[in-house]
């Protein structure tokens, strides 16, 4: 994005015309769409596209996670199974939660706001499309290098939260640990770039008169989330390089005699607490914007839910000791920490009673969609109190590091993530693909997975109460765990029967499904104001806002103004979108868009050269990545003039 | 659904929990862990009931709201603007303020009440976690009184106990839940807890703090008795191993000192347990070399022990941090093939003949 701020253009008066059937979406068209073929497909900056390759490949690890799940459940399903070996177990455990945690719950929700963002906020892409499509290819190097790590055998195992000094070179020689700092590092630069592209976005480029108190509660989650993780990020990217740098070069900053284990634990969970309110703050406003389409009214308490939003991330950051109960700190500090994590509750609850009063004062039509979002509500708040009985000290020392914990994080993982991203596809995906998923194999969907996944981790509250510690790969009869871990191992089976129907409806559907127009929900907001896919420039004139709620302005009356949706800026030299003040969103500039561009591509593969090299210590290597890498960057910002080379076109 | 069935019979039937689940905590015995304990099946309640309450309204909300026949298409049911929301705030924030304000008002007056034991300790422990079992030492002023043992943790019910928790390599967490939640041992650390056992039994624990390939195998049991018998008990401790009389079961010390002698200890004879690397076994060697160089100092603390001491081993109920149980069989199997049983274990293969091995056994069953 580079502002136009030449006296020329600052003397430009752009027109605003009326949408007239192909005028001016053909001309649009032209100057928007991506080249056919392999070229087109690696250097499209599209944010559509981006999104839909996010989605996909966070699905795809999401799948990979759940396989891996299944045969630990089957190793747990009984007592001393022989399945797996300790050292797989082990394995499989840690790549499991890094799959979902970092490599799932995250890049799905990147993926639908990449996607919807420009569309919800009347913008043609985001601020910075390369950005946009380098946080993509940087999360996709980093998965993969990853999952190299563990399909090898070399894959991390010292679980998601890799304490030291069991993930020191003494205790963990192999290159395990080493793979897992390096990928992390890695899939942090692609975290903080894609971040500060959505905090930009959602400042400057919302459409004419979507003033900050406009915007779609999923646009607030995802903002909210983004400041986080340019704050929290480079905790665990610093945590990861010092353990990298204690294992390869001998400093001392986590060891025992000079340095000191615990600043790991504090490093790790400044950063992994707020991720977990990232990775479900953007799917509750999912939840916030998708529900009250089905009550047909809009969701009550708009404003304190925003304002809920922003202050469970604030306090998000002062809660990380809750995971350290256990470490010997002093209890008027564990006072403090379970003080706040207790209080943040009460901004959770906000959204509680705001979906719950959006049911009860609406007329709710019932469609798989909303079975997904109104069930996670109930998941939410079981998800919720278990987490409130955690937070209280006393309690977490017993409750801390068994299968309480697991039935915790399940339930907020899958509840509060993994329940609203299903319900935001079938909800979503007309809009994607142009076609409605099955509402009937979607019915079977949903009992499947909700039945399912009740079965099999309400129980693990019970088998954590029995006793039974997180991260054993096997137990004995006598412990009297073994029937609770049976009917966990079958909910688990069935939740993944659902998860398979899911697949199967997407793939009879994207064939078969019924052809859904622009508005198949009759949803208030921007995104369904355009054809099913959206062409490649989103919106033919860039319209003109008058209330949160565009579509519905005839039915709902809340004054005489109505939004400007077919008459608006024509802004066609070139890509081009409107820039507008964060507050107000009155226009402001014009935003020259670049055009796609392999700059982000080549740029990822030398920086992963760099990182593989890393990892192997060939140094040449390396310095033959960073030669990659700076003349992606030199191409990057290589200054050219789309402008007036389409200006001369015209003329 | 048995678990849930499972759950109940626990609450019913608390005597006999220990039984069927060793490792629960939903009744507990001793000051520690009760005042917690109460917490944690009030703030249960409270939860059941704030889930009972909200999917209710959920559900209710659907059914009593939704538009009834169907529906062809959501364009056909115009959107309206709806009121009485905001009462659901006005109501429903204040509860659950109050409920979160008294939950931590009850939780910060438990923490206050289990901080630290009524009265002074008059016994403290020094509990060492290691890859994958725990060294236990009776500490007394009096060195001559000082005595370890492992895995087995024997207290006097009646009175708080002090534990002074170290680790050796990892961390791990020292968990017994009937008497005490947990409390991390963390190399470079000393971290206390205190525990109390309000009347005699075998009370099951567990580490708690993911630890490596054993993990999963690293119990220990507290055993509370009577303070009479507690004595005895110590008495005995403090005794030197007695000489074997049998013929076999002298031959089978030889041996022991001879192939166990480097990592394992027994008091009055020459196995010391204090091993210089070539003796240990092959993932040892490996991971203490590699320590060493990066973290010189850190096993000076330690004094170089490997296995647990074994003077007394037959006063304990079972072997490897309660993988094996302690009989004739369980004891020549773990000899034989400790990677069987534990894979990954510290513990190396002796190679011992049939008959060595025979012996060796035969000289451990002497050690009472």
């Amino acid at each position: 994005m580079r502002p136009a701020v030449t006296a020329w253009e600052d003397a430009r008066r752009p027109r605003i015309v009326k949408v007239d059937g192909d005028f001016p979406g053909a001309r649009l068209e032209k100057m928007w769409e991506t080249a056919p073929g392999l070229a087109g497909w690696i250097s499209s900056v599209d944010h559509k596209e981006i999104g839909k390759r996010y989605i996909i490949t966070a699905f795809v690890f999401l799948i990979l996670g759940g396989l891996e799940a299944m045969v630990m459940r089957w190793q747990l399903g009984g007592p001393n199974q022989r399945l797996l070996s300790p050292e797989q177990y082990d394995q499989l455990f840690t790549i499991h939660g890094v799959t979902m945690i970092f490599l799932y719950s995250s890049p799905i929700l990147t993926g639908f706001s990449n996607y919807l963002w420009p569309l919800l906020l009347g913008s043609r892409d985001m601020a910075f499309p390369r950005l946009n499509a380098l946080s993509y290819w940087i999360y996709l190097a980093a998965g993969l290098f990853i999952y190299a790590g563990f399909v090898t055998g070399n894959g991390p195992n010292d679980g998601w939260f890799n304490y030291v000094p069991y993930a020191s070179k003494a205790y963990d020689p192999g290159i395990n640990i080493d793979v897992y700092a390096l990928g992390l590092i890695l899939l942090g630069i692609s975290t903080t770039v894609g971040s500060a592209n959505f905090v930009v976005t959602f400042l400057r480029t919302r459409a004419p008169g979507m003033s900050i108190n406009r915007v779609p509660i999923l646009c607030w989650g995802t903002l909210t989330a983004s400041v986080a993780n340019l704050l929290a990020v480079p905790s665990v990217s610093l945590a990861f390089f010092l353990l990298w740098m204690d294992r390869q070069f001998g400093t001392q900053f986590f060891t025992t005699s000079q340095g000191q284990p615990l600043i790991w634990q504090h490093l790790f969970w400044m950063f992994g607490h707020p991720w977990v309110y990232a990775i479900v703050l953007p799917a509750m406003g999912m939840v916030s914007d998708a529900l009250p389409t089905f009550c047909r009214r809009p969701l009550v308490g708009y404003t304190p839910v925003a304002l809920a939003t922003v202050a469970t991330m604030a306090l998000g950051f002062g809660v990380w000791v809750h995971h350290m109960f256990a470490t010997g700190l002093p209890s008027l500090a564990l006072s403090f920490f379970s003080g706040a994590s207790l209080i943040i509750t009460i901004p959770s609850a906000v959204a509680v009673f705001a979906w719950t009063a959006t049911i009860w004062t609406g007329r709710p039509v019932i469609r798989t969609a909303f079975l997904f979002f109104a069930s996670m509500i109930v998941l939410f708040v079981i998800g919720g109190v278990s987490g409130v009985m955690t937070g209280s000290t006393p309690i977490d020392w017993q409750l801390t590091q068994t299968y309480f914990v697991v039935a915790h994080i399940h339930y907020v993982l899958i509840g509060i993530n993994v329940f609203p991203v299903v319900g935001a596809f079938y909800y979503w995906f007309p809009k994607m693909t142009g076609r409605l998923l099955s509402e009937g194999l979607g019915r079977w969907n949903f009992w499947t997975m909700f039945v399912g996944f009740n079965l099999g981790f309400f129980p693990m509250h019970i088998a954590g109460l029995m006793g039974m510690p997180r991260r054993i790969y096997t137990y004995a009869p006598g412990m009297g765990w073994g029937p609770v871990n049976l009917v966990i191992s079958l909910g688990a089976l069935l939740f993944a029967i659902g998860v398979l129907l899911f697949l199967i409806n997407i793939a009879v559907s994207l064939k078969r499904g019924r052809v859904a127009g622009p508005n198949p929900w009759s949803a208030p907001t921007l995104e369904w104001s355009v054809p099913s896919p959206p062409p490649p420039y989103n919106f033919a004139v860039i319209p003109t806002i008058e209330s949160r709620h565009p579509l519905w302005e005839d039915w709902l009356d809340e004054s005489p103004a109505r939004s400007r949706l077919t008459e608006g800026l024509l802004l066609d030299r070139g890509r081009e979108t409107l820039a507008t003040t964060p507050l107000d969103a009155e226009p402001n500039l014009i935003l020259e868009m670049p055009a796609d561009s392999f700059a982000p591509f080549i740029l990822t593969c030398g920086l992963s050269m760099g990182f593989v090299a890393a990892l192997f210590h060939l140094w040449w290597v390396a310095a033959l990545g960073a030669v990659i890498l700076i003349g992606a960057l030199i191409d990057w910002f290589w200054p050219r003039r789309v402008h007036a080379d389409m200006e001369a076109a015209d003329v | 659904m048995p678990g849930l069935a499972g759950l109940v019979v626990a609450v019913l039937d608390a005597p006999e929990r220990s039984l069927a689940w060793p490792m629960s905590y939903l009744t507990t015995h001793g000051p520690r862990a009760d005042p917690a304990t109460a917490l944690m099946w009030g703030l249960t309640a409270l939860s059941l009931a704030v889930v009972g309450i909200i999917t209710i309204l959920v559900v209710w909300g659907v059914l009593v709201r939704r538009r009834r026949g169907a529906v062809a298409s959501l364009a056909d049911v115009p959107a309206e603007r709806g009121a009485g929301g905001l009462a659901w705030f006005y109501v429903g924030m204040p509860l659950t303020v109050i409920a979160l304000v008294g939950a931590l008002a009850w939780t910060v007056a438990v923490l206050a009440a289990i901080d630290s034991p009524a009265v002074k300790p008059r016994l403290t422990l020094e509990v060492t976690g290691r890859q994958w079992w725990w060294e236990v030492r009776y500490l007394t002023p009096d060195a001559s009184q000082t005595f370890i043992t492992a895995n087995e943790i024997h207290i006097p019910t009646g009175q708080p106990i002090q534990v002074r928790l170290v680790s050796a390599d990892v961390i791990h967490s020292f968990w017994v839940p009937a008497l005490t939640g947990k409390t991390d041992a963390i190399p470079g650390q000393t971290n206390l807890a205190w525990l109390q056992a309000d009347r005699p039994g075998v009370y099951h624990g567990q580490c708690a703090e993911y630890c490596g390939l054993q993990h999963a195998h690293m119990g220990l049991d507290v055993v509370a008795q009577t303070p009479a018998a507690f004595e005895a008990w110590r008495q005995g401790q403090l005794r030197p191993a007695a000489e074997p009389v049998a013929p076999e079961a002298l031959a089978g010390e030889g041996a022991f000192v001879a192939h166990c002698g480097a990592c394992h200890a027994v008091q009055g004879t020459d196995a010391r347990g204090q091993a210089s690397g070539d003796f240990i076994g092959p993932v040892t060697v490996a991971s203490l070399a590699a320590e060493a160089v990066a973290d010189p100092t850190r096993h000076s603390s330690t004094g170089g022990v490997v296995g647990p001491d074994l003077t007394h081993l037959m006063s304990r109920s079972s072997l490897a941090a309660g993988a094996v149980p302690n009989t004739v069989g369980g004891l020549s199997g773990w000899i034989a093939n400790p990677q069987a049983l534990k894979p990954g274990a510290q513990m190396p293969a002796t190679y011992l003949s049939g008959a060595q091995l025979s012996a060796v056994v035969r000289y451990l069953r002497t050690l009472q």
